[in-house]
């Protein structure tokens, strides 16, 4: 089978419709998934072919339709429930954090929560303070459920059914600004992994550990740095909760140096995790202060020139990387 | 009086020193004859000591800084004017700040005043800097810091211990290895094995390879045996490598230490780098180099460094086993006695054969016995057959 050219969207969408095909308890629900296609038409196409039955409008309730989720998920089906933003997600906190997170340690185990939550995060083009916030940080600083973050088509597509048997929550955060990003899905890629970070190019000179749509920053940047003899070797996290430490360390013990790049703010946030836990265990096999690259600590602003500032763009990853490995100048 | 503590030179070819530590502090009273800090010359780091008494006022010059023979490195109050100063003092947990007194008592000293040394604080030192200078033996105070923010980095260690010169016999040496050794049977719970492994089909081998060879390329059977441990080493896990931080860290190829004996007395035990990878014809050239240069003391600091796992033998003077201390931070060290002939049951017959007695000392933190019995068994089966190697 040769390899065959998609974008992510159509990737996230082959995912939902070999989920939809594989097990008839599974159905996707959410705002305007249905006859819209999808606010970023992920769906598009799937109310045709799979009908109104499985595939849901809802109200524009967050709280409501993730408490659907949560109930049909108890009731025994599979739920795929879709939230238009991070941002709006919000919303339904209260439904994601106190209920499904909890219930199946608040039960002795008897009641665990089979539900799986697409959100689409970050920055897309100019949708302002609003609709392009980092929030899975946040969740991954929650116990009972698990926080996976597709950069890659084939993760775009690949995750979602291990998500689907998973028996715990799974929060999948598909990066708004790579919906139209094309790549090749690499055959018998979907492993069903959602445990492993991955490096995506190796490197001697520092470690570069990132994830979603900050990877491809984060990679444009190592290009640059490698024709300056910075060799940094580029980590996609895939999974921020749970966090994969022991790839961060073994490649840490390599290069004796960490760069975290997150799409998130600095405080408080993921890459505040890793620095720590790199702090904790890598100590003795730092060379240098751990660096972080994250988006500027402010609402993401509308106009096109300072929305792009405030993210950890390739300019601003490679100074720090620069200053990191000791070649400033 | 103000007594000026100046550079001596440290012998009649000496210019200069960089200053590499302060045993002392101001405030801290000081007798003829003291070590007071210490210098790194042409010659090595030497101990420097005060040539008057007196109370130390201030230190001049920074760790680090490199001074000329004569220039003023300290100023001591000089015992004279020592009793003015302290008369009972009356606070009794006061902080030992000379302040008030000086600009009181001695207005010509204020511009010499308590400045408070540069750089007193700690020096900036990489965590991964420090944890190979303490492995390296390289003194991170006479270092220049090129890293972030001039922090000493671990390439800044790493050309400071390739510049090392290398250990010559003698006092320093002696100390090396007493504070290894201490430090070896202090923290590491040693275990022992031993076995004899029969020469005999390893012996004809030799033979007929070196018949083959010119004379050059002959191997002694110490290669033979520096092959199996390598190989051993590498196959099973547990022997190769490091003790750090409190977990075991294997060692990625085998760098074999080998326990040299230096003429003018001490020992070294350099490393044959990647030696689980090399042919018996390499093993033994790099053997041969490496005992000369030992001898010649031009070793290089990397292969002072690099040993994962060593071998020392004591065969040459008769000794039938050996029972090794393990160099810290490795976690085994395999012995080698005589090859004698002794009598050897084969089969229903008693025959003369060529024997030798392997033993190892274990890192029982990380192996236990019976592990510790494969790695023997599997080193003897290789040097027992040399062909299947």
């Amino acid at each position: 089978m040769s390899s065959t050219t998609i974008t992510y969207r159509e990737a996230v969408r082959e995912g939902l419709r070999e989920a939809l095909r594989a097990d008839p308890r599974t159905f996707l629900m959410g705002e305007d998934v249905g006859h819209y296609g999808g606010c970023f038409a992920v769906s598009k196409g799937l109310l045709a072919e799979f009908g109104g039955e499985r595939i849901r409008d809802t109200p524009l309730s967050e709280a409501t339709f993730v408490g659907a989720g949560i109930g049909a998920a108890l009731g025994g089906v599979r739920p795929i429930v879709e939230i238009m933003t991070s941002n709006f997600s919000l919303l339904a906190l209260d439904q994601i954090v106190n209920t499904a997170a909890t219930l199946c340690h608040m039960s002795g185990g008897q009641f665990p929560v089979p539900l799986v939550i697409r959100i689409a995060t970050g920055v897309g083009r100019q949708l302002a303070a609003q609709h392009s916030h980092s929030f899975e940080g946040w969740y991954a600083h929650v116990p009972g459920m698990r926080i996976v973050t597709p950069a890659t088509v084939d993760d775009a597509r690949g995750m979602l059914a291990p998500a689907l048997a998973s028996p715990d929550p799974v929060l999948i955060f598909e990066a708004i600004s790579l919906y139209n990003m094309e790549g090749e899905l690499t055959p018998g890629a979907a492993s069903g992994d959602l445990d492993h970070a991955r490096v995506m190019r190796p490197g001697r000179s520092l470690t570069m550990v990132t994830y979603s749509a900050s990877l491809w920053r984060g990679l444009e940047a190592a290009t640059t740095l490698a024709s300056e003899g910075i060799e940094a070797e580029v980590i996609d996290l895939r999974t921020l909760r749970p966090l994969d430490t022991a790839t961060i360390l073994a490649s840490v013990q390599r290069t004796h140096r960490l760069l975290v790049v997150d799409e998130g703010w600095r405080s408080g946030g993921i890459s505040a995790e890793i620095l720590a836990r790199v702090a904790e265990q890598g100590f003795y096999d730092l060379d240098a202060p751990p660096a972080r690259v994250c988006t500027e600590e402010v609402p993401i602003p509308y106009p096109r020139h300072l929305e792009e500032a405030a993210l950890p763009n390739a300019a601003r990853i490679v100074l720090a990387a620069r200053e990191l490995a000791g070649h400033a100048r | 009086m103000p007594v000026d503590f100046r550079l001596p030179a440290l012998g009649a070819d000496m210019e200069s020193a960089t200053l590499v530590e302060w045993r002392i502090r101001p405030g801290d009273r000081v007798r003829r004859g003291d070590v007071v800090g210490a210098v790194e010359t042409d010659k090595g780091v030497i101990d420097i000591e005060a040539f008057d008494e007196g109370v130390v006022r201030e230190l001049v010059v920074a760790p680090g800084t490199r001074v000329a023979v004569g220039a003023v490195l300290a100023r001591f109050e000089g015992a004279g004017t020592r009793e003015a100063a302290p008369p009972a003092a009356p606070a009794p947990a006061a902080p030992p700040s000379a302040q008030p007194a000086a600009t009181a008592a001695a207005p010509v000293a204020a511009p010499a005043g308590p400045v408070p040394l540069k750089g007193a604080g700690r020096r900036r030192v990489s965590p991964a800097a420090r944890a190979r200078a303490s492995q390296l033996g390289v003194t991170l105070e006479a270092l220049e810091g090129t890293g972030p923010d001039g922090a000493i980095s671990l390439a800044d260690v790493e050309q400071a211990a390739a510049k090392l010169p290398a250990p010559a016999g003698g006092h320093s040496m002696q100390e090396a290895i007493a504070a290894a050794m201490s430090r070896s049977k202090r923290e590491i719970p040693h275990y022992y094995l031993s076995l004899t492994a029969d020469f005999g089909q390893a012996a004809a081998w030799l033979e007929a390879y070196n018949a083959r060879v010119p004379v050059t390329g002959r191997l002694l059977y110490a290669a033979l045996v520096l092959r199996a441990v390598a190989r051993a080493a590498h196959e099973i896990e547990g022997f190769n490598g490091h003790f750090v931080d409190g977990s075991f860290r294997p060692g990625a190829a085998v760098h074999l230490g080998v326990a040299i004996a230096l003429r003018g007395g001490g020992l070294v035990a350099p490393a044959i780098l990647d030696a689980e990878s090399k042919p018996l014809a390499a093993l033994m050239a790099d053997f041969r180099d490496l005992a000369m240069r030992a001898r010649a003391g031009r070793l290089r600091a990397r292969e002072f460094a690099a040993p994962t796992i060593t071998v020392t033998s004591l065969g040459e003077i008769g000794v039938d086993t050996v029972f090794p201390v393990i160099h810290p931070p490795q976690v085994a060290m395999v012995g080698v006695g005589s090859l004698v002939r002794r009598p050897w049951v084969i089969g229903d017959t008693v025959v003369a054969r060529p024997v030798l007695t392997l033993s190892l000392a274990g890192d029982h933190r990380v192996t236990d016995g019976r592990r510790g019995a494969q790695f023997l068994d599997r080193i003897r089966a290789l040097i027992e057959d040399p062909e299947a190697s």
